[in-house]
């Protein structure tokens, strides 16, 4: 048997092993996604916690992170192989974190050994919760052109300004944040600052969504010291490690098209909701053709994931292709919840019944309706392919 | 295994790139309609592509092929270029589908060296009605020591100059029944075999085949009698995957010739590749390819490792290749405005081949559905 053989074998044996059976279940929810941090509350599920830490402990959190920040230390083709497993058992992620999506592939390529050491393990174990400042009220699709300042005073920066579509600020620990450094220049004025928002000064408004839910805060920040020691790359350099960042941000998002954990939910519903006739088929031979066509894109989808992650490892992937998945994962996303919807007919509807579990299912399709606007809009990632990978004419 | 393609891989893609785009190119498909060629192809790029090793890629080594580990993958890297081209070639239908079919078989000694030597055409007979689907009705007696054949099949490519047709007929059961099917090899000279070529929108040749009492040994039979089945789905799941990567390059080659056009069409006194209106509609069709391209490439990895969850795989991939080029054959039309309508301009060829591949071995809308019933619904 090749070393890699053993590898999924070992895997698939720890995995059966020491994944609790209730992070097997679909993820139906928020609540069934677990986001760490120092006010994670395992009181309802501490199975989540239990299989974070047993990840955690050999690295699995963050597989493909070097052992000494916390990683598995795992090469391109293991950390498949456990992603695969994964997937066969079902397995939810053991931990959601803009802190592993975001900061951390950022940390890894611009921090320094210092900034490493003092974050990167922490995130890996799911001690601390990150929240990401970089939208401002006028700085939304044009985000270079944010004003939040942060002026010299020493040893440390003064940062003051307001910062809007905030994710989970009010839950988050700490920021990682985009500041304005200098005004001299529009990209090259920023920096990216880290500091803790129990800092004095920061305060944190959630905003009422369509959904009745507030994942979204303003962050306001009056006066508030950040250690130079904060700041990561040189200073006005902190757009490169913003866009660095953000290719990260669009691949997370676009991995909610893969619906992983989710897998499967949308015939399921549609099965539940409106029964097969005497063919064995959906009841609703037009919204049965409408699922079996979204279920060949959504396969498609997934197999571009590997072949995404795949040619991202090997260094193969074009600089712009997060975009693309972006693109075409979150809109796949809320094509589901749309036919989802659909499915569900009049009992989808209900929005504080108990069987509805406080209406899951449609607060989750009205979430999805921000997926094409957070992280750089549909239209802002279609601008971005036609530029940098088709190489179309400026307007 | 890593989804791209490895460097063998990309050299043989490099190598196909030139031979077909150097051999074949669309003028050569349009010379061929121009002058109302009766064979539907060249027979000298058939020897070619033998010369070039392509029609042994997915033989055996023991049987005279290439060997090396070569698979569907491989075939797929020959397929796009000749749907990039546009080029006709009996490649699918031959080196593809029926070579899968007889890998195995005893009738294999018989054809595969005519293959290998470029000499040989294979034909299949599968479809009886306009839209392809499950059912085999024509039916084969048992007739001494072998069968009879009796009936018809359509949408048969290369059928009226195929030395070999690769037939699905009914020995036991009712049309829609999965067993009782058996999959035979009858040779063109088989008395009572007429096929009447049709030129279709795309230019291609396709017969309607009739069986008039067909006399075939018992050793015609390829698989088991009654248990043809399992090696149609063989041929059918190579000749999805392969149609599938030719729709690749038919799509890709519609896109990469719109998108030319869009950077050197000025109106309005500039490029009209700088309106976001284009760019969009670009950028999008670019994000369908991409999909299709990973789904093509999971299904022949799929194939070639004979993992079971291939035959889902290969209905992923036909189903969002004929997608994702259906778009793209009608966006670059579109984009190239009135050129586009001319018979002048190539982007026309694009539309009729995508259509003639999309419905080949079933549409989107078959796949759709089989893979709905494969999950429950």
């Amino acid at each position: 048997m090749s070393d890699l053989d053993n590898f999924r074998a070992e895997t698939r044996a720890w995995l059966e092993a020491n994944v609790p059976p209730s992070m097997r279940e679909p993820v139906r929810g928020d609540a069934d996604v677990n986001w760490g941090g120092r006010s994670a509350d395992y009181g309802k599920n501490p199975d989540q916690k239990l299989y974070m830490d047993r990840m955690a402990a050999r690295g699995w959190t963050v597989p493909d992170w070097p052992t000494a920040y916390g990683g598995g230390g795992l090469s391109p083709e293991q950390s498949k192989i456990l992603r695969e497993e994964m997937q066969r058992i079902r397995a939810r992620n053991p931990l959601s974190s803009f802190g592993i999506s975001m900061l951390g592939p950022a940390l890894l390529k611009y921090g320094s050994e210092a900034q490493k050491l003092e974050h990167l393990p922490r995130i890996a174990r799911g001690e601390i919760r990150w929240c990401q400042g970089y939208s401002e009220p006028n700085a939304g699709s044009d985000l270079a052109s944010l004003a939040t300042s942060a002026e010299d005073a020493g040893d440390h920066y003064v940062v003051s300004g307001q910062k809007v579509w905030t994710s989970y600020a009010d839950k988050a620990d700490w920021i990682f944040c985009l500041v304005r450094t200098s005004k001299e220049s529009k990209q090259g004025g920023i920096s990216f600052v880290l500091f803790d928002m129990e800092s004095p000064g920061v305060s944190t408004k959630p905003i009422l969504l369509i959904s009745g839910y507030s994942p979204f805060c303003e962050t306001f920040f009056d006066n508030v010291k950040v250690p130079k020691a904060n700041r990561i790359h040189d200073e006005n350099k902190g757009w490169d490690v913003a866009k660095y960042l953000l290719g990260h941000e669009r691949e997370m998002i676009s991995a909610m098209g893969l619906g992983l954990s989710s897998e499967g939910t949308l015939v399921e519903i549609a099965v539940e909701r409106m029964g097969l006739d005497a063919n064995g088929r959906l009841a609703d031979p037009l919204l049965r053709g409408q699922i079996a066509l979204h279920e060949v894109r959504a396969r498609a989808f997934k197999a571009m994931s590997e072949r995404f992650l795949d040619e991202l490892k090997a260094g193969r992937a074009h600089p712009a292709q997060p975009s693309m998945m972006k693109y075409y994962g979150t809109e796949l996303n809320k094509s589901r919840h749309e036919l989802e919807m659909a499915a569900g007919g009049s009992d989808t509807l209900e929005w504080e019944s108990e069987r509805s579990v406080n209406g899951a299912a449609p607060r989750a399709w009205l979430r999805t309706k921000a997926n094409s606007i957070e992280g750089g809009t549909s239209e802002v990632q279609l601008n971005i392919i036609a530029k940098r990978i088709l190489e179309l004419p400026g307007a | 295994m890593p989804l791209f393609l490895n460097d063998e891989q990309t050299m043989l893609r490099d190598t196909a790139k030139d031979f077909v785009a150097g051999t074949a190119p669309v003028s050569h498909m349009r010379a061929l309609r121009d002058a109302s060629d009766a064979t539907g192809f060249s027979r000298d790029l058939w020897k070619q592509f033998a010369e070039m090793g392509f029609t042994g890629i997915l033989i055996p080594e023991a049987d005279g092929g290439l060997g090396l580990g070569l698979g569907h993958v491989e075939a797929g890297v020959v397929l796009e270029e000749i749907g990039r081209n546009l080029s006709p070639s009996p490649f699918l239908t031959t080196a593809v589908a029926a070579v899968e079919a007889l890998k195995g078989s005893g009738q294999r000694e018989r054809w595969f060296p005519g293959i290998l030597s470029g000499e040989t055409v294979a034909a299949l007979a599968i479809d009886e009605k306009a839209k392809h689907g499950n059912a085999v009705a024509m039916r084969a007696e048992r007739s001494g020591n072998g069968f009879r054949l009796s009936g018809a099949k359509q949408f048969v490519t290369h059928g009226h100059v195929a030395d070999l047709l690769l037939v699905a007929a009914r020995t036991a059961g009712a049309p829609e029944d999965v067993s009782g099917v058996t999959l035979f090899a009858v040779s063109k000279d088989a008395a009572g075999l007429t096929a009447d070529p049709q030129r279709l929108a795309d230019s291609s040749l396709a017969s309607r085949v009739t069986f008039d009492g067909v006399e075939v040994d018992a050793d015609a039979v390829i698989g088991e009698v009654d248990g043809g089945r399992a090696v149609l789905d063989k041929l059918l799941n190579a000749g999805r995957t392969g149609a599938a990567a030719e729709l690749l390059g038919v799509g890709g080659g519609a896109m990469d010739m719109t998108v030319s056009y869009l950077k050197e069409r000025k109106q309005f006194g500039v490029l009209i590749g700088s309106f976001q209106a284009l760019q969009h509609r670009a950028a999008h069709l670019y994000a369908e390819l991409e999909v299709a391209r990973a789904a093509v490439l999971k299904a022949q990895q799929l194939l070639d490792t004979g993992d079971d969850g291939a035959d889902e795989a290969v209905s992923v991939a036909k189903a969002m290749a004929g997608l994702a080029s259906s778009l793209a054959v009608q966006e670059g039309v579109q984009m190239h405005g009135g050129i586009g309508m001319t018979d002048e301009y190539d982007i026309g060829f694009y539309m009729k081949r995508e259509r003639v591949l999309a419905e080949l071995f079933g549409d989107a809308n078959f796949h759709a559905d089989h893979l709905a019933r494969a999950s429950g619904y």
